[in-house]
């Protein structure tokens, strides 16, 4: 049975208590998202500023457990200044880290996508730095949503940019 | 039984060993479990009962002539009769409607009372501490309907502030309230909401999920005109809920879901809905759980609700006593810490500020079982200003051990995320 160490690794432990980018952004020119865990009632607000294809500026807001707070921590550290088709692929290969579905079926790096294409390309858990610490929360099925809640509203947010859709709320 | 049976103080020792849940270890440590408000453990009677009508009498109900179809029926029927009676219902026969849970017995009633009963113009009186499934149903209603919703504040003291009752009253046809927070353990006054809502000429649906696995409630003497409660939280099993209402409104109410059972003549261009109760029972009900919940409602009368009360009274008083002492400023109580025979044996901490998701991941390393969150009553967290809690809710079998190892996990918590 997983332990509390393979959840609480001490780099997820100091994101949560000295969490990066922290704050609010003007919008506009910002974008502003916001992500629910309808389970647990923690809410995460992430503000986006891109600027030709550059994720130039991340601000984290909102409240929740120390896994949705770490990873939106983690989050922010790793996309700031990073082309939006790098962020997206990041946030395929958190999401594909995180999914239930390959881990519970033991499938050895079954996240890896033999058609090698763009929208499907993804980097190995291995290669993923730091982020790589949450992998341990697979382990513990209700808690995935915590740590996917900001990349989902990451994700939205670069959609909505994309599509040229302005700010909710 | 006799007076002095009924205030012989519980052996939990003894009643734990009926529960085989609760035998068990999680984690390498004793399980303690802390999260009955959110559904209770069974007693071995209960499972033996289920067991016994699957194994032995089983057949749809109210169908066949055959003699096990026969017993199968009267085990069902005889179960609405016994539930009737634990709550003091009127009549018992007709006025028990059985439902999957309490949500479905509150959609019932916002159905088929909501839409076709309630005087137009009229608004609904819901509270600002209600469950959300005592929210949404209504939120339904008035989303298709136009209804305008109303909520009853919730004060400092974590009870309802009836300051402004008389002008919130006004002009309402129907009262949504539950009898006790399922977040706060507050035990609500509905005394003088009955009496308001019925001088308004309105009626008043009451949320017992909570109340009725803990206290005596007597219908009549609540004075309300609907009740629902649930069997899994009650030591019953999940899959049935319990509507019970007034029979002059039961009878003029149309049927809520249409199918099988609830009709007496079916055309091709219409139907004749049955008599009541079974109009509201489309489909095969659930006749298994009716059986366990006439098991569990035995056993809780065998143990003695009035016992079961002073039992959590006490232990609730316990817990906040020790909790207090131990963990001073670090720990936060949501919910009145006075006049506890006002109050359930649910407590809703806030702990140091961890929150309450990794609180209770801690705890269950340590065997220990709370829920962490929003308890399904969103409104009543942003009131609290909060987005979650911690839950520890006392039943029958928690002794004060429990409230020790709870005690003892949350060191465990201080220390790994000091």
């Amino acid at each position: 049975m997983a332990g509390l160490e393979d959840l609480y690794r001490e780099i997820i432990l100091d994101h949560y208590r000295s969490p990066r980018n922290r704050g609010e952004l003007q919008v506009p020119p910002a974008h502003r998202v916001e992500g629910f865990n309808p389970l647990c009632g923690d809410e995460v607000v992430v503000y986006l500023e891109v600027n030709d294809g550059t994720i130039t500026e991340v601000r984290i807001g909102g409240q929740g457990c120390s896994i949705s707070q770490s990873s939106a921590s983690m989050m922010s550290a790793t996309v700031k200044g990073r082309p939006v088709e790098e962020a997206r692929k990041l946030i395929r290969s958190f999401k594909a880290m995180m999914s239930i579905h390959e881990h519970s079926l033991g499938g050895e790096e079954g996240a890896e996508t033999t058609e090698g294409g763009s929208e499907t390309e993804t980097i190995s858990p291995e290669d993923l730095g730091e982020l790589a610490a949450l992998q341990g929360v697979v382990k513990f099925p209700v808690r995935i949503k915590c740590a996917t809640l900001s990349w989902n509203a990451l994700a939205q947010g670069l959609d909505e940019i994309a599509a040229g859709v302005s700010s909710a709320g | 039984m006799t007076s002095t049976v009924e205030t012989r103080p519980l052996e939990v020792a003894t009643l734990r060993r009926e529960f085989p849940l609760l035998q068990q270890q999680s984690h390498g440590k004793r399980l303690v479990y802390l999260d009955s408000a959110s559904s209770a453990q069974r007693p071995r009677a209960v499972l033996e009962a289920m067991d016994d009508y699957y194994e032995t009498t089983h057949a749809n109900v109210h169908r066949g002539v055959y003699a096990i179809a026969e017993e199968a029926t009267r085990r069902f029927e005889l179960a609405r009769r016994t539930t009737g009676l634990f709550i003091k219902a009127p009549r018992p026969e007709t006025e028990i409607v059985f439902a999957k849970n309490a949500t479905e017995a509150l959609n019932l009633v916002a159905h088929s009372y909501g839409r076709h009963l309630l005087p137009a113009g009229k608004a609904i009186l819901l509270t600002e501490l209600e469950h959300h499934a005592n929210i949404v149903p209504w939120l339904m209603l008035a989303a298709e309907r136009g209804v305008e919703l109303r909520y009853l504040p919730v004060g400092e003291d974590y009870r309802l502030d009836l300051s402004d009752l008389d002008r919130l009253m006004d002009g309402v046809g129907l009262v949504g309230i539950s009898c006790m927070s399922n977040v706060l353990g507050t035990i609500n006054d509905l005394g003088p909401i009955v009496e308001a809502a019925h001088a308004a000429g309105a009626v008043v649906v009451a949320d017992g999920s909570q109340l009725v696995p803990h206290r005596r409630v007597d219908v009549t003497a609540l004075g309300v005109d609907f009740l629902a409660f649930t069997g899994h939280k009650m030591v019953g099993p999940t899959g049935i809920g319990v509507l019970w209402g007034r029979e002059d409104l039961l009878e003029r109410m149309p049927p809520f879901l249409g199918g099988g059972e609830m009709i007496r003549d079916v055309r091709l261009d219409g139907f004749i809905p049955n008599d009541l109760p079974w109009k509201f029972e489309a489909g095969t009900p659930p006749i298994a759980e009716a059986v366990g919940l006439h098991a569990a409602i035995e056993f809780l009368e065998g143990v003695g609700m009035e016992r079961i009360a002073a039992h959590e009274i006490e232990l609730t008083s316990r817990a906040i006593e020790l909790l207090t002492e131990h963990h001073g400023a670090d720990l936060r109580i949501f919910g009145p810490t006075n006049d506890l025979s006002a109050r359930g044996g649910v407590l809703s901490l806030g702990f140091r500020d961890i929150h309450a998701h990794d609180l209770a991941q801690v705890l269950d390393a340590e065997g220990v079982c709370i829920r962490a969150g929003h308890h399904c009553a969103k409104p009543l967290m942003r009131r609290l200003g909060v987005a979650a809690t911690a839950r520890a809710s006392l039943y029958l079998y928690n002794g004060e051990d429990d409230i020790e190892a709870l005690s003892h996990a949350l060191d465990v918590a201080a220390a790994f995320f000091a």
